[in-house]
């Protein structure tokens, strides 16, 4: 789609794109290349000399245990966010969808995590699931429960996915409304009509018109997930006990900047991009197609 | 609705009652501990009920942080978010709707190739160029300022995009009678296309308030002088080490103070949220 009028200017069009350009170039293209650059280089302890290594580095990752589990945490931690995030804001927004009173209130009162960093939502599930003196800790103590997330990996993962999913209910609940709000009505009155109960109707027509909705949001939550919780998980557990949730974002933050090991940190980085950009390409060409709908 | 099932109805509240308190159950426990002295806080469980400390808890952590972790002034920190949380939006809006206008309403050599470069940042987050973005700062000597915890971020492809599907819109007829009125291209810029562009901006400029206000991982490696703490990063520095160390009472006032004025936000300008969300993601 091109604009039929335009104006005509030698300079004007660089002077007003210069700015965006001069950032991205400065803060995005030339790290970007270095990044990749780095991570076919070795760097001795002192970090006065560089070395060309080839793939050494990629190869040494591969190698590496620690680093094979951490691709094993985040495949489970974004699973584990994304399944659980988006079935309980498609079950809330199938309820708010249903009622006609209180909607509204039920939405305002549903959509303000967004606002919430993630390091903050870490700290309060933190808070409330503390070893000692957390609140549902106390309860969980009283059911039997030997609650203890510092020390017990598995309940750390627990800990980190349920102030993930907490935090992120809000984005998908407003867009599953929003996809919930968008299916004609006779639709479902003509299933009413024929004899479908409420639950078959949800699986046999609304289930299926809102998989361009449930699509987006899978891509759009496992992003969150590799990316954006990187707060939560410094805020509460930083990537412990062990490696229980190191997740690839983490590592490479601890690895180049807690630890100093470049080239290692740096290829780390360079799978991430392909990573990011394989995301991106999904993404876009969903979107495309959505577009045609 | 479909149909009348009295049953139904009532589970439908039902769920999203729960839902609602689920979702709120953390605020409330933070703000209870933040109005709990700190030997109220270490008692298991802790009171469930609001104590008599608030105005305490808050002016010690405005003023002076907390006892064992970080001393800095939370006052301080809520202006350095601010200032992200308006630098940002604003920064981001201004060099998105002039590029924007250039790509749309101009055709100059290399037109194409710079769209694709500000599209190609969508795949560069900071997670995935952390050291050398930081290595650039350092050279530009921007650590610990303004202008290094700002202007990085407001490089964007999203409002870029936004802004060119928007001007896409607009009537060619409104071009072509500023030409002939003899307006400048500038001149219809700022007559005719920001006065059109003022939703698009207000709904952008909510969901970037919110974007500067929580960064975390840049301020992180940006802002490592206690006077450059944002509020997030401000939490993060007084949580020290094992329960007892720590004094929750503070560190839930401080998150009470770092929530509130994007919780404001999403909850008065629902309207321009809910649009800048769908919008931008599209």
């Amino acid at each position: 789609m091109e604009k039929r009028v335009v104006f005509r200017s030698a300079w004007l069009p660089y002077v007003l794109v210069a700015p965006q350009i001069v950032i991205t170039i400065l803060f995005f293209f030339w790290p970007a290349v270095q990044a990749v650059w780095f991570s076919f280089q070795l760097q001795d302890a002192f970090g006065l000399k560089t070395q060309f290594v080839g793939l050494q580095n990629f190869t040494a990752l591969f190698k590496d245990g620690n680093y094979l589990e951490s691709f094993k945490v985040t495949a489970l931690f974004s699973v584990l966010v994304a399944f659980s995030g988006l079935a309980v804001s498609l079950l809330f927004a199938t309820m708010a969808d249903r009622v006609v009173r209180g909607a509204l209130a039920y939405k305002t009162l549903l959509i303000w995590p967004y606002a919430v960093a993630p390091a903050i939502a870490g700290v309060l599930w933190a808070f409330l699931f503390a070893p000692s003196i957390g609140i549902v800790t106390y309860v969980l103590k009283g059911m039997g429960v030997d609650w203890n997330w510092i020390i017990k990996g598995d309940q750390a993962m627990l800990l980190v996915v349920i102030a993930s999913v907490w935090k992120q209910i809000s984005y998908n609940f407003l867009f599953f409304f929003a996809g919930l709000q968008s299916i004609p009505k006779s639709l479902i009155e003509a299933a009413a009509i024929d004899g479908a109960g409420p639950l078959r109707r949800f699986w046999t027509i609304v289930f299926p018109l809102l998989s361009p909705t449930t699509f987006f949001l899978l891509v759009v939550n496992i992003v969150y997930a590799f990316f954006d919780t990187f707060g939560v998980i410094d805020a509460t557990t930083q990537g412990g006990p062990g490696q229980a949730t190191n997740i690839l974002v983490y590592k490479v933050y601890h690895d180049g900047v807690k630890a100093a090991d470049l080239g290692g940190s740096s290829a780390q980085s360079v799978i991430l991009m392909v990573i990011v950009i394989a995301l991106t390409v999904v993404q876009f060409r969903f979107v495309e197609r959505r577009v045609q709908y | 609705m479909v149909e009348n099932r009295p049953w139904l109805n009532f589970l439908a509240h039902a769920v999203l009652i729960a839902g609602v308190l689920a979702v709120a159950f953390p605020l409330y426990v933070t703000f209870v501990a933040s109005t709990l002295s700190f030997k109220e806080i270490m008692q298991v469980p802790m009171p469930l009920l609001p104590g008599s400390h608030l105005v305490e808890n808050y002016s010690q952590v405005l003023s002076g942080g907390t006892t064992t972790g970080s001393k800095a002034a939370v006052s301080h920190m809520l202006v350095n978010s601010l200032v992200m949380a308006l630098a940002i939006p604003l920064g981001k809006i201004t060099i998105s709707i002039i590029a924007s206008f250039a790509i749309v309403y101009f055709r100059f050599p290399l037109r194409m190739f710079f769209f694709w470069m500000i599209f190609v940042t969508l795949m560069l987050p900071v997670e995935v160029r952390i050291i050398p973005t930081l290595q650039v700062i350092t050279d530009l000597k921007m650590n610990n300022t303004y202008a290094g915890l700002t202007i990085p971020l407001i490089a964007s492809a999203t409002a870029t995009f936004l802004f060119r599907q928007f001007f896409m819109t607009v009537p060619d007829e409104l071009a072509e009678a500023a030409r002939v009125d003899g307006a400048g291209p500038m001149r219809f810029f700022w007559d005719v296309l920001m006065p059109l562009s003022k939703t698009t901006m207000a709904a952008l400029f909510v969901i970037q308030f919110i974007y500067g206000w929580n960064q975390y991982l840049w301020p992180l490696l940006v802002a490592t002088d206690e006077s450059m703490y944002t509020t997030v990063i401000g939490i993060k520095r007084m949580i020290v080490g094992s329960d007892a160390a720590n004094e929750w009472n503070l560190i839930m006032a401080t998150a009470i103070l770092a929530m509130l004025p994007p919780a404001l936000v999403v909850v008065l300008m629902q309207k321009w949220f809910v649009k800048g969300l769908v919008e931008t993601e599209k």
